[in-house]
């Protein structure tokens, strides 16, 4: 009677009608018919269709526009975000991805793909990799390929080259954003009240957007020290894979894998490296292999400052490199040492960008303490319509292959009906030290804590040949 | 319990069969109603000296060497099988002696301890792998920012390197057998009867060995060219070969000939492979067609459906080979400086005197029949790696099976070697690790419409930077069509591939599904991961290129 075009499909006339039913109990809770979707949203049955008509909601959901603007708005295009966004557009949903990037106190910058493509796994791969040729250039003579001169290594050359292989997948995801039509904006999001969002551009011009649902995929960024001269005159691993020059002598203050990678790579192309760390190696990884990895690198080159951290940075001489002065303080004692470097990488840990996105307005509950946004086994925020994947969780790992199936899993279960979860157990990685460290599942630590030393057995094994 | 399929490498249908045991299941150390009461708890007991049956003496005029020895265990063959059985044993208290000799190749090579993976096989051909390897980092180098320009390699630094590990390798062997005092004879071994072989030295002297229990593990040689080749030249004797040639003639299809062909064009040398019909037989042919077309992208000649017929030297010392193109039936030459033999390998059973201890071989391939327990038709005679019929030619399922026999015969275990679900990898200049069914294999066990193949081809990252080609770099996993589409096969193409596979091989053996290899999260950036985000089958018929992250 309200002249609304209806689709009725009679299950008891249909081949597969159990199937039908099956399905539909499993993602509307109702086994019974009628079972009544408006506008793709679930209604019920027939009692609540008629509540639904009395109240209004009914009529609201036959508008032709639908409350709001998109389906889904994905607040940062990394990793996870991209992933989410675009499962949930291939699902038929009229989804936008907001990317920016906030410039580092160096001004550095870079286009959309987040930390892994541009400034985390891949460029530190391919610098890892220039290290690990740096290496087979002093096997290969061993096995017979001739030559005598030291081969030196030229930073620009490998940078341009690095830096080349990002833009083509920068461009590589514009491209495939625009073929499953999620619009794409550059520009800085926050909440401004629910379910809206203002969207600030490079040049401070400002749009609003509406969304039923949200998806936080922020992620993270380098922490500073908090001591004179860090912003100023340090880099971070946002700097280090654009670097226009040479970092030349480097103190890398930092014991997270980034430090010991950047640490690695950049000696295993020749430079001077120095790491400074404050206690352990790898926080909660294994720490029999966490010294194992550091011997190798001590045993090839690197030298480390244990149990040290830096109180100032001064800049003697402006350059490119310039010339640091570095105070460090001993953790044990008294002592400081002093030190003259070219540039000086932090790698201390990374902080969620999770504080200037106006979640405060809109209530979404985020750790005081770490940054991070406590969610729920389907990746929900404290507030429904709000989801969240990647680095900012709280309680999961920061890796991209677990944010990009978080994002993937999350929109089939937002959008095509699926019950799957990610699961985060037993999920292998690897830190691309010079000698590499991949691992799976409990470190021995872990272990013996879960399930105490005499139910336990370690196997060792030292490689032959 | 025996496994009532068995799908390795490297074996059609045909050709494997699961033996049916006519023979007796081979016997524990002594008899098991006798032995004095105070003897350990487990099953295996020897038996005292004067009690071994089926003895009957010296064979008259065979040998005359002084007083027999007795062992409980004779292990003949000095390489990856034989060497794990008779340490293991050992370790497990029993007295042990292992024989091993080498008979030098037609042209004089010989070497040490440690069988063909040590000297002539695995260890060597990974270092020549390595060496050209190297060569391709050499010019990967500068797009990375290495300053160097390129460089030649030169063969006699290498040999020498490789050789000088291979010996230290064979030092090692020797070291671990006097550590468990293993008694080593390095005298060639054959049988006088079931229970005893005369062993002769390089001098001539004559050893006789008995023992309560006898390994045959002796291996396999290169198989040469029947008639019309002149002079035979080397077979895996390449490996010590200390003299640069300009054109290099590789005979043969299986992984011996694509991998030494692989290294040599790696490593610069004019290489030409000539292959009868198909390469690697036995393994996945769409794999196999993508390992050769890698290597003629790489500069080896391919010389197809070719086989020579003539091999003559000529004045200035080169090799002029003749050979008949089988479709167009003409015959063509050219002209060598090496000719290298990779026409399979045959097994070392001749002069075993096998009939002498009554142990049977088969008909067509002359390598010992053994059942599920590696027992031969004699009840105390074993045989175990290249030799055995049905089994894989590889080191590892060598190791393990000799290990687990010495188990069984010390009654530490009734664990049976599997050899279901074997990975392997063949070390072509782009490497390909498999493990379980071809394509081909599962759609003839279980038909086209059962099996699901998804499929990808990927980049490397490594090889962006470098602008090398991956247009091989491919891989799929053959799966059962059906919930919860078990995994039947994995076939990876591309750098390291023996890494990548090792891993999946374990999932696979745990009966992997699909599903379950897709909620494996990946290790990113590797290539390993790409076999865990397989989402396109071949049946869909879309692009399998992987795109981005």
């Amino acid at each position: 009677s309200l002249g609304v075009e209806c689709n009725i499909l009679e299950l008891d006339q249909v081949d597969d009608g159990a199937n039908v039913q099956e399905v539909l109990s499993e993602i509307t809770n109702q086994r019974t018919v009628p079972n009544i979707f408006v506008n793709k949203v679930h209604m019920g049955g027939c009692d609540r269709t008629f509540q639904a008509h009395q109240s209004g909601l009914l009529q609201k959901l036959l508008q032709e526009d639908s409350a709001y603007e998109y389906d889904l708005i994905v607040i940062g295009g990394g990793s996870g975000g991209l992933a989410c966004a675009q499962e949930a557009a291939i699902l038929g949903k009229k989804v936008m991805v907001l990317d920016f990037v906030v410039p580092t106190p160096q001004g550095t910058s870079w286009g959309l793909g987040g930390t892994c493509v541009n400034v985390g796994c891949v460029p530190k791969k391919l610098m890892h990799q220039a290290a690990l040729l740096g290496q087979a250039l002093k096997d290969a003579r061993k096995f017979g390929w001739e030559y005598s001169h030291q081969v030196k290594h030229n930073w620009e050359t490998m940078i341009e080259a690095v830096q080349n292989h990002i833009g083509s997948l920068n461009w590589g995801y514009r491209l495939s954003l625009r073929e499953k039509s999620v619009t794409y904006v550059n520009s800085y999001g926050e909440f401004v009240e629910h379910h809206k969002i203002k969207a600030t551009n490079r040049k401070g011009q400002e749009t609003y957007y509406t969304a039923a649902k949200f998806v936080l995929a922020t992620g993270q960024r380098p922490r500073y020290l908090g001591i004179p001269g860090d912003k100023e005159y340090c880099i971070t691993s946002d700097d280090l894979f654009s670097l226009p020059y040479c970092p030349g002598k480097t103190l890398v203050v930092g014991a997270s894998y980034v430090a010991l990678e950047c640490g690695g790579f950049l000696a295993g192309i020749g430079l001077d490296v120095t790491i400074m760390v404050r206690s352990i190696l790898l926080r909660d990884f294994d720490q029999e292999m966490a010294e194992k990895v550091g011997s190798y690198m001590e045993q090839h080159g690197v030298k480390f400052l244990r149990k040290f951290v830096p109180v100032m940075v001064q800049q003697l001489e402006k350059g490119s490199p310039g010339k640091l002065k570095v105070v460090a303080k001993s953790t044990e004692g008294p002592e400081t040492i002093e030190e003259i470097y070219n540039t000086v990488l932090l790698a201390i840990g990374r902080a969620s960008c999770t504080r200037k996105i106006g979640l405060e307005k809109i209530g979404v509950k985020v750790n005081e303490k770490s940054g991070k946004i406590p969610v729920n086994d389907v990746e929900q925020t404290n507030v429904p319509y709000v989801y969240a994947v990647g680095d900012i969780l709280e309680g999961k790992l920061e890796l991209t292959p677990i944010a990009i199936q978080a994002g993937k899993l999350l929109a089939r279960r937002l959008f095509a009906g699926s019950l799957e979860k990610c699961d985060y157990v037993n999920v292998p990685t690897t830190v691309f030290t010079p000698l590499e460290y991949g691992c799976c599942g409990l470190s021995e630590e872990k272990a013996i804590e879960v399930h105490k030393k005499e139910n336990l057995e370690v196997r060792l094994c030292f490689m032959a040949y | 319990g025996v496994p009532a399929s068995r799908s390795w490498l490297g074996q059609q249908s045909a050709g494997f069969h699961t033996p049916q045991p006519p023979f007796q299941l081979g016997k524990q150390w002594g008899d098991p109603a006798g032995g004095s009461a105070g003897e350990q708890k487990s099953k295996g007991r020897w038996a005292q000296s004067e009690k071994k049956t089926g003895l009957s003496g010296t064979e008259p005029g065979t040998c005359s060497g002084e007083g027999r020895q007795n062992y409980d265990l004779l292990v003949i063959g000095g390489g990856s099988g034989g060497l794990a059985c008779a340490k293991e044993a050992a370790q497990l208290g029993k007295k042990v002696a292992v024989v091993d000799y080498v008979e030098p190749s037609p042209r004089g090579t010989r070497w040490g301890l440690g069988g063909t993976c040590v000297n002539v096989g695995c260890i060597p051909k990974k270092l020549m792998h390595q060496a050209a390897l190297l060569g391709g980092m050499v010019r990967d180098a500068p797009h990375y920012g290495w300053a160097l320009q390129p460089v030649p390699h030169d063969w006699t630094t290498m040999a020498e390197a490789v050789q000088n590990h291979v010996k230290s390798l064979n030092w090692g062997h020797r070291v671990q057998l006097q550590d468990r005092k293993v008694m080593y004879f390095n005298i060639k071994a054959s049988f006088v009867d079931a229970h005893t072989v005369c062993g002769v030295a390089k001098g001539g002297k004559e050893t006789l060995l008995s023992a309560e229990h006898i390994v045959i593990a002796t291996g396999g040689r290169p198989r040469y060219p029947t008639h019309g080749h002149g002079e035979p030249r080397m077979g895996l004797t390449i490996l010590s070969l200390c003299v640069l040639s300009s054109n290099r003639l590789v005979v043969g299809a299986s992984y011996v000939a694509l991998e030494c062909a692989g290294f040599l064009t790696g490593l610069g040398l004019d290489t030409t492979v000539m292959i009868r019909s198909i390469p690697l037989r036995g393994f996945d042919q769409q794999m196999s067609s993508l390992v050769t077309e890698y290597m003629a992208s790489q500069g080896t000649r391919f010389l197809r459906g070719c086989t020579p017929s003539r091999v003559q030297r000529l004045p200035d010392g080169q090799l002029q080979v003749t050979w008949e193109d089988l479709s167009s039936g003409k015959e063509d030459t050219g002209t060598f400086n090496t000719v290298l033999w990779a026409i399979g390998r045959i097994p070392e059973t001749r002069s075993l005197n096998l009939e002498k201890a009554g142990v049977h071989t088969s008909p067509t391939s002359q390598k010992i029949l053994v059942d599920a327990q590696e027992t031969t038709s004699v009840p105390h005679i074993y045989a175990i790696g290249d030799i055995a019929e049905g089994r894989p030619e590889l080191t590892p399922t060598a190791i393990m099976a000799g290990k687990l026999l010495a188990q069984r015969l010390c009654g530490q275990s009734s664990d049976v070697m599997d050899y279901d679900n074997v990975p392997t990898t063949v070390f072509t200049p782009l490497e390909y690790g498999c493990v379980g069914l071809s394509e081909e294999e599962a759609v003839a066990r279980h038909g086209e419409e059962h099996v699901e193949v998804y499929h990808a081809y990927y980049k490397p990252l490594e090889f962006t930077v470098a602008e090398r080609d991956a247009s091989q770099c491919y891989i799929k996993m053959v799966c059962l069509r059906k919930p919860p589409q078990l995994v039947l096969g994995l076939h990876f193409l591309g750098p390291n591939a023996g890494e990548v596979t090792q891993g999946f091989a374990l999932g696979i053996k745990c009966g992997a599904s699909y599903a379950q290899v897709m909620r494996t999260v990946g290790i990113h950036p590797t290539c390993a991961e790409e076999v865990a985000k397989l989402r396109i089958s071949k049946r869909s018929g879309l692009d399998p290129t992987v795109t981005g992250c």
